[in-house]
């Protein structure tokens, strides 16, 4: 028997029996208050060894990727369920994975897939000693958080040092914070980027994309960016560049066409709409390869990938089909309503500002997002959630034409988007963190389907 | 009639959302008719002093804001001074702030120079010292003022500064004598942040006021439909307002329910 483990599915039992939510965390956290080593202890039975990955945007996507073309490469992934990325959510699905004497199923075939917060990267990395740890971008989330994105770099850098030359590193080099971690690299790095294309801009659209020199400090140039700062980077002052990666993609509508470290090329139709979506596919397909997963593994994960939680999940309701998509930072919602954009007429949308702990109590970053781009393009928006009046005032601001309404509690605000929403069109919702939760709870009630936990151990 | 804004480092100190500040300026002008002309100024650039009737500059991280002190103590603060004593308009917000102050000592002890227009200096008092940070509600003019602050920071006024307001809720400059931010003429210093001028229209007209009075001698500015603006700034207002102890059990009990990822 092991009591960690045993307390923790009791306390995952007692938790989905009362309807208390997932149990994704606090069975965690009840296996750790038992014993502070479970994570070591249970990942070092992984017969695969673990895989992690961080980042800013796209962490859950790229891990459900992974895991997807590990199933297919005829492992067993077990990974932490969506967002939760803390120690307590690995303790979880760690847990989960385990019989009540501690042992893993199928030991010989497990993989850790997980998926780790940005500033718990170094603990994690501590405790479950990573085969390889992807690093996906760094852009700005929750600055009450964490006060600074340099404070993050320099955690990542520690991190980095730290893992020992056993570990490969996965490092996006269109992020020049991420490519610069190669050099505190001690085992193998695999850099992946996106080449320049119809999709390209020809510098960072904002002032608040504005990078500096990872070396010497100076601003960064760029000869063309495929969103905020990431890009092909470099540095007029000293001469430092994005540097060449061994995986490259090119962004042809919804192909990427690929050119593998072996110099052979492939071509992956992309699950996802979105620049973002393309470099998370990308980042997936690094992480295949520096584990050692043949390509057909990678295609058959690729193609079967149903999305992930509340990441451009569509769901057909009372005739309407209604799209949810997290946009929880400027970066990411710029590229959602990028996205958006690109649609024929004019959208209708349900958007959700919370200002709980997971979102950020700040709700400033709505000015940096470019709803400006939204102006003259939409039939009507519903604006809720806990800071519903900051939004709007947004909204209100960018002039996005349209009727707006102002509804804070978010099960009335999707009745009304439902109700206001033609059969046969479209709703677009876009909520923060933990809005998502609540709007994907409703959601998947009225449309039947599975609850996210459930989901998430698929 | 036109105004001419001067945006200070916009690639450096920018951090909480301040292009906010600058797209309200920019619609409450050009719904009376005005026209605000916004130049971007980074370091290195020249600043002259009359060719602008407002300043702004926003929050920074430790390396930009080093970064800014140096171009201000050698290119503009000079001539920023020189502006602010003829009585044009300067907004500094959160790390903006703290260089319009005599001096800014970081957590590590090191001191970085500032431009000495307000009274004030700021002191970190250590890595473990507490940030400042949540909603925050100040009396100003007999009306209120909310934003977001987030500071480690202590600022202290000299004699010759006065505060902008009074704490309502929140912390303010040191979190002991109830004052947030500084002003002298017509410069502000704030920690306020959200950004500061969406939820607060009055105080957005009050800066253009004055940088039409001392443009063109006279500021009579129609009224514009602010019931959103007034809206989100009630909803600020109470949030500041709610005492933290429930909060926190408000926000547990939400946690339990949905909400696996417990930051």
């Amino acid at each position: 028997m092991d009591a960690a483990v045993l307390a923790a599915k009791g306390a995952s039992f007692l938790v989905r029996r009362l309807g208390l939510g997932g149990g994704t965390a606090l069975p965690g956290l009840v296996a750790l208050r038992l014993d502070g080593a479970v994570v070591a202890r249970l990942a070092a039975r992984l017969g695969q060894g673990c895989l992690l990955v961080t980042g800013t945007n796209g962490k859950t996507t790229t891990a459900r990727l992974v895991a997807g073309m590990a199933r297919a490469a005829g492992l067993r992934p077990v990974a932490n369920a969506a967002g939760s990325n803390l120690v307590r959510g690995i303790a979880a699905a760690l847990c989960q994975a385990a019989a009540s004497d501690g042992r893993l199923r199928e030991a010989a075939r497990a993989l850790g897939v997980f998926e780790v917060d940005e500033a718990t990267l170094p603990e994690a990395a501590r405790l479950l000693s990573p085969r390889a740890v992807v690093f996906l971008n760094l852009f700005r989330d929750q600055l009450d958080r964490y006060g600074e994105v340099d404070h993050v770099a320099a955690l990542w850098r520690g991190a980095v040092a730290d893992v020992g030359p056993a570990a490969a590193l996965v490092l996006d080099a269109d992020d020049p914070a991420v490519a610069s971690l190669a050099g505190e690299a001690r085992g193998p790095v695999l850099l992946y980027g996106l080449a320049p294309g119809p999709h390209s801009l020809p510098a960072p659209e904002h002032a608040a994309d504005a990078r500096w020199c990872p070396s010497c400090g100076g601003e960064l140039a760029y000869d063309a960016v495929h969103y905020a700062h990431l890009g092909l980077w470099r540095c007029p002052e000293c001469g430092l560049a994005r540097p060449q990666p061994h995986l490259e993609g090119a962004l042809e509508g919804r192909l990427l066409r690929l050119r593998l470290p072996d110099g052979s090329q492939r071509t992956l139709a992309l699950p996802l709409e979105g620049t973002y979506a393309a470099h998370d596919t990308l980042a997936a397909v690094a992480a295949a390869l520096a584990l050692g997963l043949p390509w057909s593994a990678v295609e058959e994960g690729v193609s079967r990938f149903g999305g992930a939680f509340g990441r451009q999940e569509r769901l057909s309701l009372r005739g309407r089909e209604v799209q949810v998509v997290l946009a929880k930072n400027p970066a990411g919602l710029n590229q959602v309503l990028r996205t958006l954009c690109g649609r024929p007429g004019r959208l209708r949308l349900a958007l959700f500002l919370n200002d709980g702990l997971a979102d950020g109590r700040d709700v400033s970053w709505i000015w940096d997002v470019d709803f400006e781009l939204l102006s003259g393009r939409v039939a009507w928006a519903v604006a809720s959630g806990s800071r519903a009046e900051d939004l709007a005032l947004r909204l209100h601001y960018a002039r996005i034409g349209g009727e707006l309404t102002v509804e804070r509690r978010p099960v009335a605000a999707l009745h009304l988007a439902l109700e206001r929403t033609p059969p046969g069109a479209t709703l677009h919702v876009l909520p923060t963190y933990t809005a998502l939760l609540q709007v994907r709870e409703v959601l998947a009630r009225w449309a039947g389907r599975p609850r996210f936990w459930e989901e998430a151990a698929t | 009639m036109r105004l001419r804004l001067a945006w200070l480092y916009p690639k450096h100190m920018n951090v909480y959302g301040d292009r906010g500040n600058i797209i309200v300026l920019r619609e409450r002008c050009a719904a009376r008719g005005i026209e605000l002309a916004v130049e971007e100024l980074g370091p290195g650039d020249r600043l002259q002093p009359a060719a602008y009737d407002l300043f702004f500059l926003g929050g920074a991280q430790d390396r930009e804001q080093r970064l800014v002190a140096r171009d201000l103590a050698l290119q503009k603060g000079p001539a920023l001074r020189e502006a602010a004593e003829e009585g044009a308009v300067v907004l500094a917000v959160c790390g903006g702030y703290q260089l319009l102050g005599r001096f800014y000592r970081s957590a590590e002890g090191e001191e970085l120079p500032g431009l000495g227009l307000f009274d004030a200096w700021t002191v970190h008092p250590g890595p473990g010292a507490r940030r400042f940070i949540g909603n925050v509600a100040v009396r100003w003019q007999g009306g209120t003022l909310v934003g977001f602050e987030n500071h480690g920071g202590r600022t202290y006024l000299g004699p010759a500064a006065s505060p902008l307001g009074r704490v309502l809720a929140g912390f303010g400059n040191n979190g002991q004598d109830g004052g947030e931010g500084a002003v002298y003429k017509n410069a502000f210093g704030t920690y306020l942040h959200g950004p500061l001028l969406p939820k607060n229209p009055h105080f957005a007209d009050h800066l253009i006021a004055l940088a039409l009075a001392r443009r063109y001698g006279e500021a009579r500015l129609s009224p514009l439909e602010d019931a959103l603006a007034w809206a989100a700034h009630r909803r600020a207002l109470r949030l500041a307002r709610r005492r933290p102890i429930l909060g926190r059990w408000a926000r547990a009990l939400g946690g339990l329910r949905a909400w696996p990822r417990n930051r």
